[in-house]
């Protein structure tokens, strides 16, 4: 069996980097998480024997980094203030619409051609920074939902959080990423 | 009757679980006469569409 030594282990930073950053949305805690990878691959070589390849292998340690930190996460003192109560309420969205329920001021408009926008490179200079603006966790559950494809279950399990909380953070992301889009792309497409 | 409120809330279900019936078909009622939420049933569509572009892009990026 081969060591791959510390150098190789160095070589695969960056792309375990992105690989965590990308489905943890938080620099810090994937930074974390590969840190914690290559520690425990440094600890448990022998692990790697059976793997076709470092990189497989490495990865392999990181999903399980991942789903840790992603529990962790949720689990975030500074994330209380997105806590949601189980009856499911969004009131946070409320200013947007009326006493009566229907749509105030800032009702969704009609986008024109929204698909062209996804060739746009300017578009995504946006859709980041929208991104961006969501609460961790509320981008955490969209991400998994919508850019992984995982269903309402998988998610609620590997967060640990309930049905009923995961759709009020997936309602959240969408309202407010809908409205951002609207304010800094959509709405100023002539 | 269903409101607007309410109307994003099951559209925004609607992505994520299979609705019963009965919302369905209010909801169907709901978008038919309300063209701001046909625009935001639209939309929501569009940004799970987006998502999956983005991961995409992402992907590509990190493999590179």
């Amino acid at each position: 069996m081969t060591l791959p030594a510390d150098q190789q282990l160095a070589d695969y930073r960056d792309y375990l980097l992105r690989y965590a950053l990308y489905r943890l949305r938080d620099e810090a805690a994937a930074e974390e998480a590969v840190q914690d990878t290559l520690l425990a691959a440094l600890q448990a070589k022998q692990g790697f024997a059976a793997q076709s390849s470092v990189k497989t292998w490495l990865t392999g340690i990181l999903k399980h980094k991942i789903i840790d930190a992603q529990r962790r996460l949720c689990r975030d003192p500074f994330q209380l203030d997105e806590r949601v109560d189980e009856d499911g309420d969004s009131s946070d969205f409320d200013s947007l619409f009326d006493t009566q329920g229907h749509w105030g001021s800032e009702a969704p408009r009609n986008w024109a051609k929204p698909e062209a926008a996804l060739e746009a490179q300017d578009f995504w200079r946006v859709y980041a920074e929208c991104s961006e603006r969501l609460p961790k966790r509320t981008a955490l559950v969209f991400a998994m939902r919508e850019s992984l494809g995982l269903e309402i279950d998988e998610i609620c399990q590997n967060l640990e959080i309930s049905t009923t909380n995961c759709s009020v953070l997936l309602y959240r992301a969408r309202m407010s990423l809908r409205l951002c889009l609207e304010k800094n792309w959509f709405g100023l497409q002539a | 009757m269903m409101n607007c409120k309410q109307a994003t809330r099951m559209v925004s279900a609607g992505l994520d679980r299979k609705l019963a019936l009965s919302e369905r078909l209010a909801l169907r009622v709901h978008l038919f006469l309300c063209e701001r939420c046909s625009n935001f049933a639209r939309q929501s569509r569009f940004l799970r569409q987006a998502a999956q572009a983005a991961a995409r892009r992402d992907k590509s990026d990190a493999e590179r």
